[in-house]
């Protein structure tokens, strides 16, 4: 463990690789997870909470000590003592996601088989990979069977990738303002900002680890992503179209306006802890995600699981609007599987899902309670 | 929990009919206290679909589980015979397209208790009559312009409605009860003038005989 509580897992050394979806082999593999709360005597308490796009494995502070663990988590709002997902009862794992770039392996990673970071060299990894490494995650930790797979946005994706490649290790799911296959907005908006990264010279086709990082393509990448997690109604309510710092037009290509203030904020903010080619990486994992078109495992060879299943959507979410959370709850039903949905009534677009909303940790509350209690 | 006394009149009735470890579609189930109720006394497995999404939320925050949407549409999902029983109570009146759905529950369930307000009940008779007023009382407190009841029924339109669909009445029960009370009795005579709510266990037939549960 390291001072921010994340811990490391290696596995897959060489010949012992994995193999990828797209076929090429990967290893070794590091897994960098945090854990929260206590496992129980018989393993039955186990939620397993997946990361959206640029989160990490710090999924809530660590509270008790004042040193880096008790830094606040990404979703500190929701996970913790007497929270939504309440650690005094549950014994949480979040692990950062494969592709990414804190801690578990990726493109800023060494490649063994030239000591430098693999850069582009790095495969492209799927869903269907970043769950498949998970469950050797949880191989290692003994865990057989988790109470819940938990996670918003691509997190929403991992988690029904979860219930489809292991759905006897699922008892229960809550894909959270998610879709079952990207749509063309969705695959467009990253296309954009796939596009902003790689024509920064200093993207330098994705080496440019020791030089100067594409910091500007990555700034732009973000702030594109970002207007979509937004919505209409948050940006009116938040900026309007109030001037930053002036009160006159400055007739040039300076910052005017708040809202342009926020943005370029934001992208540099982001640079500083994010890596320009993990971005391609997981944005194009994200645009190959069809839960219907993957050969034979998909939503529709569920049929005979056991998994329940709690889907929310939001109703100002614009990247994956309800209609796509409705889709999946009509699968799910016509598979005769268990499943409860709400729409949640908010204005602040997609980022809903990760903002405070009691209507939300009561759902997933009183959800994970009639799970536990079902056995 | 929820107990038997503190639940409306018809759904008693309504949770009688109702056999033990069946599985049970409740529509329109606000906050899910017929679901409760039949799971922790029948030992069922229950599904509510719901429109309003601050009861959906309690009824999910319960461990029970619930759809947020539009009966009409939530129902078409579900393949055939895919619940022991439907429950459609004091919705009836309010469903724009009541044919199509009457037929989509017999598709999808096995037996279909439907209730609704009895528009027979000799008061309405006589309001129209007398005062020459729609009608509108305790049960039914809405003015014509404002009222989600938008289809009068009384318990003979609704037999006749069922020949004209092709499904089996099995079982019906006259209450005189007021919207939302838990205390009412069954009415045993003349029901079409006193009852104020009309209760009836209904199933698809095929010539002219319903397949048993």
């Amino acid at each position: 463990m390291d001072k921010s509580g994340r811990k490391y897992f290696t596995f897959a050394e060489p010949p012992g690789q994995i193999i990828l979806e797209n076929g090429s082999l990967l290893g070794p593999v590091t897994i960098a997870y945090e854990t929260y709360g206590q496992l129980a005597a018989d393993k039955s308490n186990v939620i397993l909470i997946e990361h959206a796009f640029s989160g990490d494995s710090h999924v809530a502070c660590h509270a008790e000590d004042e040193d880096e663990a008790s830094r606040p988590g990404w979703w500190d709002n929701m996970v913790g003592p007497e929270k939504g997902i309440d650690t005094n009862i549950y014994f949480v794992v979040c692990a950062n996601i494969l592709g990414g770039c804190m801690g578990t392996t990726g493109p800023t990673s060494l490649n063994p088989a030239t000591g430098k970071p693999y850069g582009l060299d790095f495969p492209v990894v799927t869903i269907a990979d970043m769950v498949h490494v998970q469950k050797k995650l949880l191989d290692f930790l003994g865990i057989k069977q988790v109470l819940s797979v938990i996670g918003g946005s691509v997190g929403g994706m991992q988690v029904l990738q979860w219930c489809v490649s292991y759905p006897e290790m699922v008892r229960s799911a809550v894909p959270l303002a998610t879709t079952m296959r990207h749509s063309a907005l969705a695959i467009a908006f990253n296309e954009v900002a796939r596009q902003a990264i790689m024509a920064d010279p200093h993207w330098n086709g994705g080496d440019y680890y020791g030089k100067a990082m594409p910091e500007m393509g990555l700034a732009v990448a973000r702030m594109i992503a970002h207007i979509t997690y937004l919505s209409d109604e948050s940006m009116r309510r938040k900026f309007g179209r109030n001037l930053q710092d002036k009160s006159d037009f400055s007739f040039n290509f300076d910052v005017d306006f708040q809202v342009e203030s926020y943005l370029r904020y934001q992208g540099s903010k982001f640079v500083r802890r994010f890596d320009a080619n993990s971005f391609l990486y997981i944005t194009k994992a994200a645009d190959y995600f069809d839960l219907e078109a993957s050969d034979g495992t998909s939503i529709n060879t569920l049929n005979d699981s056991q998994t329940r299943f709690l889907v929310v959507s939001f109703t100002s979410d614009w990247l994956y609007p309800t209609y796509q959370s409705k889709e999946l709850v009509k699968a799910l039903k016509k598979n005769g599987l268990d499943v409860s949905f709400c729409e949640i009534e908010a204005d602040c677009g997609h980022d809903a899902f990760l903002l405070p909303n009691c209507r939300l940790d009561s759902l997933i509350a009183g959800f994970l309670k009639g799970v536990a209690e079902n056995d | 929990m929820t107990d038997q006394s503190s639940m409306r009149f018809d759904l008693q009735i309504i949770s009688s009919w109702i056999q033990e470890d069946s599985t049970v579609l409740d529509l329109g189930c606000g906050k899910g206290d017929l679901l409760d109720f039949l799971r922790t006394h029948k030992k069922i497995r229950g599904v509510g679909i719901e429109q309003d999404e601050e009861k959906v939320a309690c009824a999910i925050s319960r461990g029970l589980t619930v759809l947020q949407g539009d009966l009409s549409m939530e129902v078409v999902d579900y393949p055939d015979n895919r619940f022991d029983y439907i429950v459609l109570s004091q919705t009836l009146q309010q469903v724009y397209e009541p044919a199509e759905l009457l037929k989509e529950l017999v598709r999808i369930g096995r037996r279909v208790i439907v209730s609704f307000p009895n528009f027979s009940h000799w008061g309405v008779r006589l309001q129209v009559l007398l005062a020459g007023r729609a009608p509108k009382n305790d049960h039914l407190p809405y003015d014509w312009y404002d009222t989600p009841n938008i289809r009068v029924i009384t318990m003979k339109d609704f037999r006749l409605f069922m020949k004209e669909i092709g499904v089996c009445i099995l079982k019906e029960t006259a209450i005189n009860t007021h919207h939302h009370d838990i205390k009412g009795h069954i009415v045993r005579i003349l029901p079409d003038w006193r009852a104020t709510y009309g209760i009836f266990l209904v199933a698809s037939c095929l010539d002219g005989k319903c397949e048993p549960l």
